[in-house]
């Protein structure tokens, strides 16, 4: 009997995995009891969604004599549409040679000769693609988006970044807007700023203004501290030492921050279209629903060029050795290059001409289809094999089980892996989720996530730990992680739409693509953080390269691994949300039933509200990572 | 000279600076006498400088050392306010710094005191005569004068050539040099130095502080040094302060540190400063017996007593000190100078090895 040998004087000592597995078993044992009791079924005409379907008849009636409208919101509404049709008709105006040509002269200053070519070759592909119009009035929705991002969130970031106190009472309100989905905040928008361009430029703003405001706020607070102290010294006002220092300093990230607010917006505007934002969104969105991804794919494409485009030309400027002038070739080239393309507005048509463009629609469409009768056994049996294996068992189990006995066990998980206030706060997310009469869809989004978030772990730490360890294999695959994390989110549907149709594998196949990069990155980034002393002394200690991982690198990357698996929570939900337009149901596809069925309106605003709160309540049963460095220290301490 | 509210460049008297939310009430408090682990453990508060009081003479070069932690750095700051001072008084040229305004208070810094970092704090985005132009171009002088007066300066610090360099292409020795540029471009009367020369090499550190004194020469601007080395603080300081804690243990020349130390601390601090090189025959003469012979070679007083080696090595006959004015002040024979060197050998090789 082994347990006799216990020696310690505190009396029986319990191995460490005891508790977790008697709590386990408490757990089964009363599923077991209470399996089908205190379920709460989907019910299409809950109270809750009536209520605010019929809010909206009651918003829609006093759009037009309501105080806060009138003078508040219908004048937001008013200056967005005026600054979008500002662009769209300069963009229009200036027709395609001129953007063709101004496009050019930019990227040239921005990063010379092969940006500009990449400038010229892209602008030209809207066209050959056929989707000037649409293109022209993305970029200016974009545009718009972006300027008035960027007209709030740099100043907001400098402010945060030089006060301690306004960083702490935004970084709260930041991160939330960043857990949300893309998806959530259309209907209440739509619902205070109607529908159309400004709406979606609203939508675009919101979702694309926190990275402005954090990695400005970054770059300011980063500011070597000798230099601002240095200008203090010398009798500088506040302002001076902004302006001469501060901004200066922070120049190429806050470039990186526009980036990243370009990049953001371009992946939104395609949503967008939801709430009839115009753009390229609508073929992508009437694409996705009627599962063609002939209609799609040129859409994307566009999109993906756009976003390579800017992205490549805003790297450019972050990159840019700041010593170096820019010389006369250059300025001269860019002039000409301009002045050529406004020379030809009068002389070509402004549209880009019709038989310049190619039509791939019905081609595409039918390598789909091939793809789809050959490669039907394997994929089939991928999406069955899932879904008998891992999701059946999973849905029935949280779907089946009493509300209370779910609550108490995210409760009991939150508590151990982050904290008690995180998992009150999770805890409230989630009774809130039930009172808004969703609780079954919500069961159901959550077993789509979680298995995307597994499958998405699984092969991010694999591809990580294998980046970490060959640095050949990191070369290979940087850039392409690179390529993958430049591109829209809905880009990676394209794919999982035509190897699975429209169901909910697709979603998962999807979200997977989508959160795969940032979680090989993290996790990478977290074992090379290692430090190589540590490295060296396990190694001359006699440590196998296997031992190497599994007793050092690992451990000592625990925070960048969770905080993998945190980041990677939060994109698959974003995902699997959209990926109701392509057959996720649950929450996702009431959002969008919301969006087109003007009496489900209420079901479609709550449930945008219920994935908010599974977004915070997954945050925050594993945020850990960001908190609290190791569950040890604190026993310790 | 004597040191007096007067006539000194710069006045400090009972200042405090005392981090935390509850600062004011510390000092309110008898609390504020506790020794800092205690005041931390009790109010959360952390006393960084604790009742300090010192007068800096015209064109004198003031060192304040100590180890890091000291309050040193936090005390340089408080005489033009970049660290508020939570109490006490501070006088620049008979100018109360606590009571300036703002507008006042940058006046001063741009006109009359300039300071020089242990980091530089160098702008990288503009090049080297910007940066040292960088407190005219404040001040709102035009682009021309004040490059006129960069170029200038560059040559006094010898960096003529670099006008058009970056501040990364520079070795930190002349990283420094421009920072040292930029705080006398603006002809201050008072330059504040805090550790400038701790991140340089120690031989790049050793031209430095003779670039310093050079400069304290051709210039004369009242220099306060802030250094944790102390034959830094030796090589450069009129007068010296030791800080400790938050407080002043010990302030006078080098002699007196060396020669008289006012506590263990600093005793154990200067142990290993070879005293034959601070000290001069002040501390070793006595009055002739009798009989002894007057005729021997006549020094200064004042003279190290190192350098009074080799003239006892030339006369057997005892030396004599004289004060300024040519009395005597006592003698020094070959075994009062034997008895000093031994007792101080066995120092350095206990401390040596």
């Amino acid at each position: 009997m082994s347990s006799t040998v216990v020696s310690t004087s505190s009396g029986l000592r319990l191995p460490r995995w005891a508790a977790p597995a008697g709590v386990a078993v408490l757990f089964v044992a009363a599923y077991v009891v209470f399996r089908g009791t205190g379920t709460l079924p989907h019910d299409k005409e809950a109270p809750q969604f009536l209520a605010v379907t019929e809010l909206r008849e009651w918003i829609d009636d006093h759009r037009n004599d309501n105080p806060l409208f009138l003078y508040f919101l219908n004048y937001i509404r008013l200056f967005v549409a005026w600054l979008y049709d500002l662009f769209q008709t300069g963009l229009s105006a200036l027709g395609w040679p001129g953007i063709t040509g101004v496009m050019g002269a930019l990227a040239w200053l921005a990063g010379g000769r092969r940006i500009a070519l990449l400038a010229l070759g892209g602008v030209s592909a809207f066209g050959v693609l056929g989707l000037w119009e649409s293109s022209v009035d993305t970029l200016a929705l974009v545009a718009v988006a972006v300027l008035l991002s960027l007209a709030i969130g740099i100043p907001v970031g400098v402010w945060a970044g030089l006060s301690v106190r306004v960083r702490r009472a935004i970084t709260p309100v930041l991160d939330v807007m960043q857990i949300m989905p893309t998806f959530a905040y259309l209907a209440p928008l739509a619902l205070f700023f109607h529908i159309g361009a400004p709406a979606g430029a609203i939508a675009t703003m919101i979702y694309s203004i926190p990275p402005a405001i954090r990695i400005t706020a970054l770059a300011v607070s980063e500011v070597s501290p000798t230099a601002v102290e240095a200008s203090a010294s010398l009798g500088a006002t506040r302002w001076q030492t902004l302006f001469k220092v501060h901004l200066p300093l922070a120049r190429s990230t806050i470039a990186l921050a526009i980036n990243q607010t370009i990049m953001m917006a371009l992946s939104m505007v395609v949503i967008a279209n939801l709430i009839s934002a115009p753009g390229l969104g609508g073929d992508i969105i009437r694409g996705l629903s009627r599962a063609q991804v002939g209609i799609m794919l040129p859409a994307g494409v566009a999109v993906v060029v756009m976003a390579v485009l800017l992205d490549r030309m805003m790297t450019a400027v972050a990159r840019r050795d700041p010593h170096a002038k820019r010389g006369r070739t250059d300025l001269l080239a860019a002039g000409a290059l301009a002045a050529a393309g406004l020379a030809l507005i009068p002389v070509l048509p402004k549209v880009w001409p019709e038989t310049l463009t190619i039509n791939v629609v019905a081609e595409v469409n039918d390598a789909v289809r091939w793809a789809e009768d050959n490669w039907f056994t394997v994929t089939t049996w991928i999406k069955d094999t899932t879904s008998l294996v891992l999701l059946n068992p999973l849905e029935s189990l949280l779907t089946s089980a009493p509300w209370w006995l779910v609550a108490l066990a995210v409760l009991v998980v939150a508590w151990r892996v982050s904290g008690l206030r995180p998992a009150l706060v999770a805890l409230a997310c989630l009774l809130a989720i039930a009172l808004l009469g969703v609780w079954e869809h919500t069961m159901q989004t959550m077993t789509t996530v979680a298995v995307a978030v597994l499958v998405a772990l699984i092969i991010g730490l694999l591809l990580g730990v294998a980046a970490a360890r060959s640095p050949r294999w990191s070369a290979v695959q940087r850039p392409l992680l690179d390529a993958a994390q430049t591109m829209p989110a809905f880009v990676y549907l394209l794919p999982a739409l035509a190897l699975f149709g429209t169901t909910r594998f697709t979603a998962i196949f999807a979200s997977v693509i989508y959160a795969v990069p940032p979680v090989v990155r993290l996790v990478e980034d977290g074992l090379k953080a290692v430090p190589a002393t540590v490295v060296e002394a396990a190694v001359s200690a006699g440590s196998t390269p296997g031992q190497l991982l599994w007793k050092v690198q690992l451990p000592m990357a625990r925070r960048a691994i969770l905080l993998a698996a945190n980041q990677g929570i939060v994109m698959t939900l974003a995902m699997v949300v959209v990926g109701a337009l392509v057959g996720a149901g649950a929450l996702g596809y009431d959002v969008v039933t919301g969006f087109s069925q003007r009496t489900d309106f209420g079901m479609g605003f709550v449930a945008g509200i219920a994935t908010v709160l599974l977004g915070v309540m997954l945050d925050r049963i594993t945020q850990g990572a960001d908190r609290r460095p190791s569950p040890r220290k604190r026993k310790f301490t | 000279m004597g040191v007096s509210p007067d006539n000194a460049a710069i006045t400090v008297a009972g200042l405090w600076k005392i981090f935390g939310t509850k600062a004011q009430k510390v000092l309110d408090s008898e609390d504020k006498h506790l020794d800092p682990a205690a005041l931390r453990e009790k109010t959360g508060c952390t006393a960084a400088v604790r009742d300090v009081s010192f007068d800096v003479r015209p064109g004198e070069v003031f060192v304040v050392m100590g180890l890091s932690g000291s309050g040193k750095s936090t005390l340089v700051r408080c005489l033009t306010r970049l660290i508020e001072p939570s109490a006490g008084e501070i006088r620049i040229g008979g100018e109360d710094i606590g009571a300036a305004s703002p507008t006042r208070l940058r006046e001063l810094r741009r006109h009359r005191v300039s300071m020089v970092f242990q980091h530089f704090g160098l702008l990288p985005h503009r090049k080297v005569i910007d940066n040292v132009a960088y407190g005219l171009e404040i001040q709102g002088a035009a682009r021309q004068a004040r490059h006129a007066r960069a170029a200038e300066i560059l040559s006094l610090v010898g960096l003529d050539g670099y006008a058009d360099a970056y501040p990364d292409q520079l070795s930190g020795g002349m990283q420094q040099r421009v920072g040292l540029a930029r705080a006398l471009a603006v002809d201050p009367e008072v330059m504040l130095f805090d550790e400038p020369f701790s991140a340089l090499d120690p031989l790049i550190r050793r031209d430095m502080q003779a670039e310093v004194i050079r400069l304290h020469r051709e210039v004369g601007k009242t220099m306060v040094f802030i250094t944790h080395d102390l034959s830094e603080a030796l090589k450069l300081g009129e007068r010296i302060a030791i800080m400790r804690a938050g407080s002043i243990v010990q302030l006078g020349t080098a002699e007196e540190l060396v020669g008289a130390p006012a506590d263990d601390y600093v005793a154990d601090f200067v142990r290993d400063v070879p005293r034959s090189h601070v000290l001069t025959l002040r501390w070793i003469c006595r009055d002739p017996e009798p009989g002894e012979p007057l005729d021997g070679p006549a020094l200064p007083v004042t003279t190290v007593i190192k350098d009074a080696v080799g003239v006892a090595a030339g006369s057997s006959q005892p030396i004599r000190a004289m004060t300024d004015d040519g009395a005597l002040a006592g003698v020094v024979d070959r075994v009062d100078l034997l008895g000093f060197l031994s007792g101080q050998e066995t120092g350095a090789v206990r401390a040596g090895t």
